[in-house]
């Protein structure tokens, strides 16, 4: 009877202790979370104005010590929307051409979707790199242009990852109906699948829209940063993440202050795009046919 | 007959738009498959040019780095890399491996749905963003963490880099383990507990040892992603060219140095070489890492 005891109490106290343990784990994570969001506006809400929103920095952006950050939030906006279109006039085509005319050559496709993951890990800095060794070669300046091919090159595995994850769930079915009606495949695709998968575009979209506005491996070499607001596609630009980098590091508290605003700016955006996506697909959900 | 043979205007302006969007899709797709080899082929030519003065041992593993002089090299960097992706991976693994099992074992389903957004917000937060609160709040955890030991040190570590560092790792291997877990079936399990074994004894030997292969590939897609950031740990390690010889002394890891010095470039000859070298180096090593891990992966789901 003795040795049976012990080998059950240790089985007790072994489950209890993990599930204890993976418990922690998880509540580790969300404190995380709530901790980074914290220390984020502790820092930088005090410095929020009207003011610091509204006006670009007065004295040079790393010394003077007026003014605020609209140059980097002008820029940064320019730079996603801008990278954001060019993404999607790429993207959008190759995954529905991917799931439309590919269909049936499941190993072509699967090389694809292969190549494309490969592709979704690379780091932002290697583009950049490269963006700045062909600026150098070809004589371009730092430029708003330069930065949002850079950042359109980043984010295109990623939208058509997004993308494609919602429209392989389409069933053949729906399309080869479409066709059996007399559409061609152009009409069938646009008219019926993509209308059938807004929500999923939507939401990828949105995502490529938050890790564009967060870059800044890719912006550091091809956009410069400047305390204006630009112009022209051909004048360089500040962006929110470089406006943090640059700022932060200054002994100067009004600079570093600017660069707490802007990280509130920046994570606040986030926020919004996580909360707006999951709208989103709640909402068109309801438009979209059952199967 | 003729007449009835014209093709109304209406038609040709369809085939046309119909080629249109056909030939621009087909355009596209070449586009996006030449592109990293564009990007492979012009980083070999810009790095070529730094192998006509040392050899490629040579500027791997020595730790002089003294562009002035002419000599590149890379070793601490590489060194720095590798002690903050391994530690970082160290230390996000037991964790997500733990939540992993919590989520999808013993938690009821809507603690899994409340966590969704939040791995998903983690995910979407940009690198600055973990780089401003890196300094805010890990660097005088890291000195306080070492003054327990006697040591007294400036915070900006290796040990800093690898906190950040896991951090952001964390959701991405977390969603990973979630779907491998989740791919595992059930009846294996439910077989097990109906056998008298625990709730922790089923998931030790059985759904860890089914999921092994797929939990190493994520750790190797895990150390992938934690090699190539740039911005976060550029923040907090200190940037130092030295090799670091304890995890509370500085570091440099590559990603760094490229960020840093490319101001420089051009002034120093065969910088930029050197610079687009590092930049290969990590293209390489990224790709290759989730070349083998995704395979791993697909293999093991084949398996299943």
């Amino acid at each position: 009877m003795w040795p049976k005891k012990i080998k059950i109490n240790f089985k007790k106290t072994e489950e209890v202790f993990f599930r204890v343990l993976t418990f922690l784990s998880t509540c580790l994570i969300i404190l995380i979370l709530l901790l980074l969001i914290y220390g984020i506006f502790h820092k930088g809400l005090p410095s929020l104005s009207w003011e610091m929103l509204t006006s670009t920095p007065k004295g040079g952006f790393y010394f003077g010590k007026e003014g605020g950050i609209v140059n980097a939030i002008i820029g940064s906006l320019y730079l996603s929307i801008g990278a954001v279109f060019l993404a999607l006039i790429i993207s959008l085509p190759v995954a529905l051409f991917m799931n439309i005319h590919l269909k049936r050559r499941k190993k072509l496709l699967n090389t694809i979707r292969f190549f494309l993951d490969l592709l979704w890990g690379v780091p932002s800095i290697v583009y950049g790199a490269f963006g700045f060794s062909i600026m150098i070669a070809f004589g371009w300046k730092t430029s708003l242009l330069a930065g949002i091919i850079t950042i359109s090159m980043f984010i295109i595995p990623i939208m058509i990852r997004g993308m494609d994850e919602v429209l392989k769930t389409v069933p053949l079915g729906l399309f080869e109906s479409t066709l059996s009606l007399g559409a061609t495949n152009n009409n069938a695709a646009f008219g019926v699948i993509v209308k059938q998968c807004i929500p999923g575009i939507v939401t990828a979209i949105l995502l490529s829209f938050g890790r564009a506005i967060g870059d800044a491996a890719a912006v550091l070499f091809t956009t410069g940063f400047t305390d204006r607001i630009p112009n022209s596609l051909f004048q360089p630009s500040a962006s929110l993440p470089l406006s943090i980098f640059f700022q932060i590091s200054s002994p100067i508290p009004e600079v570093k202050n600017r660069a707490y605003a802007a990280a509130v700016v920046l994570t606040l955006i986030i926020l919004i795009i996580s909360i707006l996506s999951r709208y989103f697909t709640g909402k068109f959900k309801r438009n979209s046919i059952k199967f | 007959m003729k007449i009835l043979s014209l093709v109304p205007p209406q038609r040709i302006l369809k085939n046309l738009k119909n080629r249109l969007i056909d030939g621009w899709m087909h355009f596209c797709l070449v586009l996006i498959i030449l592109l990293p080899v564009i990007i492979g082929i012009w980083l070999c030519y810009k790095s070529h040019f730094i192998f006509e003065k040392s050899s490629f041992s040579n500027i791997l593993f020595s730790p002089i780095w003294k562009p002035i002089s002419g000599s590149f090299g890379l070793l601490a960097f590489i060194v720095s890399s590798l002690w903050v992706t391994f530690l970082s991976v160290l230390i996000a693994v037991p964790v997500c491996l733990l939540s992993a099992i919590h989520l999808t074992q013993y938690a009821k389903k809507w603690v899994l749905q409340i966590m969704q957004p939040v791995i998903d917000i983690l995910a979407g937060i940009p690198s600055v963003i973990y780089g401003v609160w890196g300094v805010i709040a890990i660097i005088p955890f890291v000195q306080k963490f070492a003054s327990f030991f006697g040591k007294s040190v400036s915070g900006y570590s290796i040990l800093a880099g690898s906190i950040v560092l896991s951090i952001m790792i964390l959701p991405f291997i977390l969603n990973i383990f979630i779907e491998i877990f989740n791919t595992v079936p059930e009846e294996l399990t439910e077989a097990s507990l109906s056998l008298g074994a625990s709730r922790w004894q089923t998931i030790k030997k059985v759904l860890l040892r089914k999921a092994y292969p797929g939990i190493i590939s994520a750790v190797g897609l895990g150390v992938s992603r934690a090699f190539g950031e740039t911005i976060a740990v550029l923040m907090v390690v200190g940037n130092v060219v030295k090799i670091p010889e304890g995890i509370f002394q500085p570091g440099y890891p590559l990603p760094a140095l490229i960020a840093n010095n490319y101001g420089e470039m051009l002034s120093i000859p065969l910088y930029d070489s050197a610079l687009m070298l590092s930049a290969l180096v990590l293209f390489g090593v990224v790709l290759i890492f989730n070349l083998i891990s995704r395979f791993a992966i697909i293999r093991f789901e084949k398996g299943l």
